[in-house]
């Protein structure tokens, strides 16, 4: 076992990457799924062994080709890049445990293969981000990730997936474009690519405008692949179009991981070392964030389809994400991480849950889904779980932390208050259209005559009730997303482990 | 501060904006990729222009020479990649365009969200 | 059995017994029935086996897990709060047999569904009561929320889902806007949220602060329907009258006004809110809705709806002698939760067995009722007297407490407010009362009817019964009161 321990962080990018253009030539049916699903497997189990490795509290370094850094790349797993790998992988697994059915209705058998193969690039693309320790390196698998996200998204049968996935292509180049410049800049000044050679030789330079228009760039190019409002506008119709299966899968991490880069770069390279950084950090994103929160909930009150409008909240919850990290304290950024977390498991149920009533009804307008409860009941009911778990209802995750967020901005003072009332308000408008939901589909007559009771397919329901119930088991019991997000809060702080 | 020295990053801000002016105020979408192929030539620009060393030659090792001054490869190196990766989705943005044609039978924003919207 | 077991047990029995319940419901509707019955039977065996600890002044906690770091789920058993599991458990079984004649004469739907709801509603009424902190409680008040909109539901017609929108919708925006920031602050300043004779923020917080975090705690607990936390009360009156029997009597009004209690004497102590004069607001928050909720009552035509409006008022009394912050005063506010819920599910129940006899609902229908259905207006008239504090029913105990208590702190506000309100109740209960009995009788030929079913018509009997007894045998539970002021109060007052 020592091998594959000594080389344990790179696996999670070299085991997809190797199987996903074998993928392709398995043209049996289900064969292609049944490989992917395998290899997600595998990559969860890594991911919670270099999990359990990070909770005691080491960072698992690993150089690349065993040339030393800063002149070899080098990769690092830490608690913060270990919560997102367990996030990463665990809902691909799971949206492709669920989604086999779902992708049987909605994409051509011969283009699986494909699809599938191309989920795979992503997930190697996404763990890429997570363990690497070099700048350029992480631009390399972000593009590789987006690439083959823009085929997941393209892969939906509707023909407005087209529409959406160019704009998707747009922005994303756009905001990967801005990270290129502002990295190019770092390497101008400091002369190294290695995250934490950079933040060595920052300190010399800080002051320069160069790394301040660096860190400019850097944050708005991520801030647009991380849907931070007002760059959120891809979202929505991406989320909406795509297949089912792989709206879950990108839910649940994609915005997640650019967000981990964000933090990462803006914290620890930047943050300690910037005169003044601190305070712009705080005065930038923190209204952008109270924006997300609110603006995004706002619309999702108001559209009709499920699926969009659970994208609009993703986009809010990005908000409190942001919000958390904005407040630069300890508790505020363990907060931001559990959210991570948190909201994956939830959303997750959630699309899961779509993805269900997707299997069953053509069309998921709200006033289409009238009366869905009748013949979906265990559906619906894993739907509220995970509307539960947003909306923040003690004894689920998503609870755990709005706690920690409502306590750290009644620390953080002052202005703390009135960010007290806005995560309230957003906690209350996700009341508002989860419950439009539950009233439409619990309370309201069925269009179509008589009604039986007619499930999703087993698995799928039995994979959305486990994601469902990871929520309450979280909830109650949050020791893992707590203690890696304290550790990573904490790494990202510059205080000691 | 010497201007003129600084040309190559003038012409990077310059191509820069272009193709971004491109990317947002073009309606075709075809020309929407051409700008943000110009966008990612003008950081293509950045980084080469970074390596540059003055009096430095092509970074090729030399049998025999032993103090001649190199510019820096590893920006060239970042840039191959990049190259590739914008070829990449140059390519992937150009077949979207083209099913994009298939199905709505036009290739500019204005007529697709009109087709959407009915 | 040790004394934690049993208090998870009182938890578990009612959620088993739910699943339990669900399963015999495909069965056979006697075999659910039976299901209902065995486990309410079980459940007041195991709450009132505590009770001998509680009298001896034993307090038995546990803890189950920490979810947060200083935040966990644990459980402590003291004088109030046994008081009202006792309250719930005793009365489920009651209401129970009542439901079985209300659903079955009146041949609802979703039968199964209704009394499932109805035992998980239990099991969180059960953690509210026995919840150790601040946490915990609020972990059960949400339950109890959500497992009751079903039930406020029941119909489904659109008429009834706008009214459980609304029912639904201020207890979650009080909940998550006020309650929720309450607690948080709470646990923040006093680094803790567990309920502690004395309190806990002694020294942690000062001036209109206090009044702040006060204002956030009882309007967040908007179950106590303090003005204008209120509007979800009447809404809720569409659902089936077991229903609002139980959300009336039993648990869920009374859990707000048990987390009102619970804060006021274990997180900020009484003492302490007494020499803080930013709280002297909440009498007079108490007191005009009393007297509002009074008016508005008279005005109502609808049976059910005049009872909503009259529990408001009830409420707030208990809300008011709890704010005179004095010994007599908070006994006479525990011992009106339970006199009061005595005599409203005994209204209730009139109501219902009115309603599944004859589909009446309105005041202008009653005259002459009493004729029709004796035992039911007898119910009835004991339980209205009891609203007004008349001798020899159970609310005259709990009004004679709470207006010694007033004296005893020379409130003035609080001795004009009882003496109004009790007017106001005679006002609009006295007539109702006349005229079924003496009123003559306009039931069009065709629609004669005579009594509810049995059950329904034992039921509050029964209920009607305890109502009168509690007039006489009141001593164990003033005894067991007089333990939380004692502990909770220092000062030489003697009881």
């Amino acid at each position: 076992m020592t091998i594959l321990d000594a080389h344990l962080p790179v696996l999670p990018v070299v085991v997809p990457m190797l199987i996903a253009p074998l993928v392709i030539m398995l043209r049996p049916r289900g064969l292609a799924w049944a490989a992917a699903t395998a290899t997600s497997s595998m990559a969860f189990l890594i991911a919670m062994a270099l999990a359990a490795g990070a909770l005691d509290g080491e960072a698992q370094r690993y150089a690349l080709g065993a040339w030393a850094a800063p002149y070899g790349i080098e990769l690092s797993v830490d608690s913060f890049g270990a919560l997102l790998l367990l996030i990463l992988t665990g809902a691909s697994t799971l949206a492709l445990l669920a989604g086999k059915a779902s992708l049987d209705q909605q994409l051509e058998a011969d283009r699986q293969p494909l699809f599938l193969s191309a989920w795979l690039l992503v997930l190697a693309g996404l763990s890429g981000i997570l363990i690497s320790a070099d700048a350029f390196n992480i631009f390399v698998f972000m593009e590789i990730s987006s690439l083959a996200s823009y085929i997941l998204v393209a892969g939906g049968p509707d023909r407005r997936a087209m529409p959406a996935v160019f704009k998707y292509l747009i922005m994303g180049t756009i905001g990967a474009t801005f990270y290129l410049i502002g990295i190019g800049l770092v390497y101008m000044m400091t002369g190294t690519l290695n995250l934490t050679d950079i933040q060595v030789r920052i300190q010399d330079v800080s002051d320069l405008r160069p790394i301040l228009v660096a860190a400019g760039f850097i944050t708005v190019g991520l801030g647009l692949k991380a849907a931070v409002f007002p760059l959120h506008v891809w979202l929505p119709n991406a989320y909406n179009f795509a297949p089912h299966a792989a709206t879950v899968f990108l839910a649940a991490c994609a915005t997640k991981v650019s967000l981990y880069i964000l933090l990462s770069f803006d914290f620890v390279v930047f943050q300690q070392n910037l005169i003044g950084h601190e305070m712009q950090f705080a005065a930038f994103l923190m209204p952008l964030a109270v924006l997300g929160i609110l603006a995004a909930s706002a619309v999702a009150l108001f559209e009709p389809n499920i699926k969009r409008m659970l994208a609009f909240s993703s986009v809010a919850q990005i908000g409190y994400i942001l919000l958390g990290a904005s407040m630069v304290s300890l508790l505020g950024m363990t907060a931001s991480l559990m959210h991570m977390f948190n909201h994956a498991l939830a959303k997750g149920a959630l699309f899961m849950a779509v993805m269900c009533l997707a299997m069953r009804f053509p069309s998921l307008e709200l006033d289409a889904l009238a009366g869905a409860a009748k013949r979906m009941p265990w559906t619906m009911g894993a739907f509220v779980v995970g509307g539960l778990s947003l909306i923040g209802i003690p004894g689920t995750a998503g609870f755990t932390s709005k706690w920690y967020l409502i306590t750290a901005s009644m620390e953080f003072g002052g202005a703390g208050w009135l960010l007290v009332a806005v995560i309230v308000l957003g906690s209350l408008m996700a009341v508002a259209y989860i419950w439009r939901v539950v009233e439409v589909t619990c309370f309201r007559q069925p269009e179509t005559g008589p009604v039986e009771v007619s499930e999703a397919p087993r698995l799928m329901l039995t994979v959305t009730w486990l994601v469902a119930l990871a929520n309450v088991y979280f909830g109650l019991s949050p020791w893992l997303q707590t203690r890696l997000a304290e550790g990573g809060a904490r790494m990202l702080l510059g205080e000691m482990p | 501060m010497n201007l003129l020295g600084l040309y190559n990053y003038w012409v990077f801000a310059v191509l820069l904006m272009i193709g971004f002016y491109a990317v947002v105020a073009k309606t075709n979408l075809v020309k929407k990729l051409m700008g943000l192929s110009l966008f990612q030539a003008a950081v293509f620009l950045l980084y080469i222009t970074m390596g540059k060393i003055t009096g430095g030659t092509a970074p090729i090792l030399q049998k025999g020479v032993s103090d001649a001054v190199f510019s820096n490869p590893l920006p060239q190196v970042l840039i191959l990649t990049a190259i590739v990766v914008g070829i990449s989705t140059t390519a992937l943005g150009l077949g979207i365009v083209v099913r994009i044609q298939e199905e709505y039978g036009s290739i500019d924003e204005k007529d697709i969200q009109e087709i959407d919207r009915r | 059995m040790s004394a934690q077991t049993t208090i998870l047990l009182a938890l578990c029995v009612p959620l088993i017994g739910a699943a339990l319940i669900g399963l015999a419901g495909r069965v056979s509707p006697n075999l659910r029935e039976a299901a209902t019955l065995s486990t309410s039977l079980l459940l007041i065996a195991v709450v009132w086996s505590l009770l001998p600890d509680i009298f001896a002044g034993l307090r038995p906690a546990v803890t189950l897990s920490e979810v947060l770091p200083g935040i966990s789920i644990a459980f402590q058993v003291e004088p109030l709060g046994m008081m009202f599991a006792a309250l719930a458990s005793g009365l489920w079984l009651v209401n129970s047999i009542y439901s079985i004649g209300y659903m079955r004469g009146n041949r609802e739907q979703h039968q199964t569904r209704f009394y499932v709801m109805f035992a998980v509603s239990l099991a969180a009424t059960m953690g509210i009561a026995l919840a150790g902190n601040l946490f915990t409680l609020f972990l059960f008040y949400e339950m109890l929320t959500l497992s009751t909109y079903p039930l406020v539901a029941h119909k489904g017609d659109p008429a009834t889902v706008r009214s459980a929108r609304v029912y639904l919708g201020v207890l979650i925006f009080a909940s998550i806007a006020l309650l929720l920031p309450a607690i948080v602050w709470t646990y923040l300043v006093a680094g803790t949220g567990d309920f502690t004779p004395g309190g806990i923020l002694a020294g942690h917080i000062d001036g209109p602060l206090i009044g702040l975090l006060l204002a956030l705690f009882v309007f967040g607990a908007a179950k106590a329907a303090v003005m204008p936390m209120h509007r979800w009360l009447p809404s809720a009156m569409v659902a089936p009258t077991p229903v609002s029997a139980l959300l009336h009597a039993v648990a869920v009004v009374k859990a707000g006004v048990f987390v009102i209690m619970k804060v006021i004497v274990y997180i900020f102590g009484v003492d302490f809110l007494f020499a803080a004069p930013s709280s002297g607001w909440l009498t007079f928050a108490a007191a005009f809705t009393i007297i509002a909720a009074s008016l508005v009552a008279l005005r109502q035509q609808n049976l059910k709806r005049l009872l909503a409006y009259s529990t408001i008022g009830q409420l707030s009394y208990i809300v008011l002698a709890t704010a005179t912050l004095k010994p007599l005063a908070e006994v006479g506010a525990a011992i009106h939760m339970v006199a009061h819920a005595f005599g409203k599910i005994t209204l209730f129940f009139a109501a219902g067995a009115i309603y599944t006899a004859s589909k009446k609902t309105e005041l202008g229908q009653l005259h002459g009722i009493g004729r029709r259905m004796p035992v039911t207006m007898t119910a009835f008239t004991i339980g209205a007297l009891s609203m007004i504090g008349v001798p020899p029913t159970g609310g005259f105990v709990s009004k004679w407490f709470i207006l010694a208590g007033a004296f005893q702190a020379d409130n003035y506000v609080v001795l004009a407010t009882i003496i109004l309100s009790t007017a106001l109740n005679a006002a609009y209960f006295l007539p109702i009362i006349y005229l079924a009995w003496f009123g003559r009788d306009r039931t069009p030929p065709g629609k004669e009817h005579g009594e509810a079913p049995f059950a329904a018509v034992l039921a509050l009997a029964v209920t009607a019964f305890l109502t009168l007894a509690f007039f006489f045998f009141n001593q164990p539970l003033i005894e067991l009161e007089s333990q939380l002021v004692r502990g909770a109060v220092a000062g030489p007052e003697a009881l």
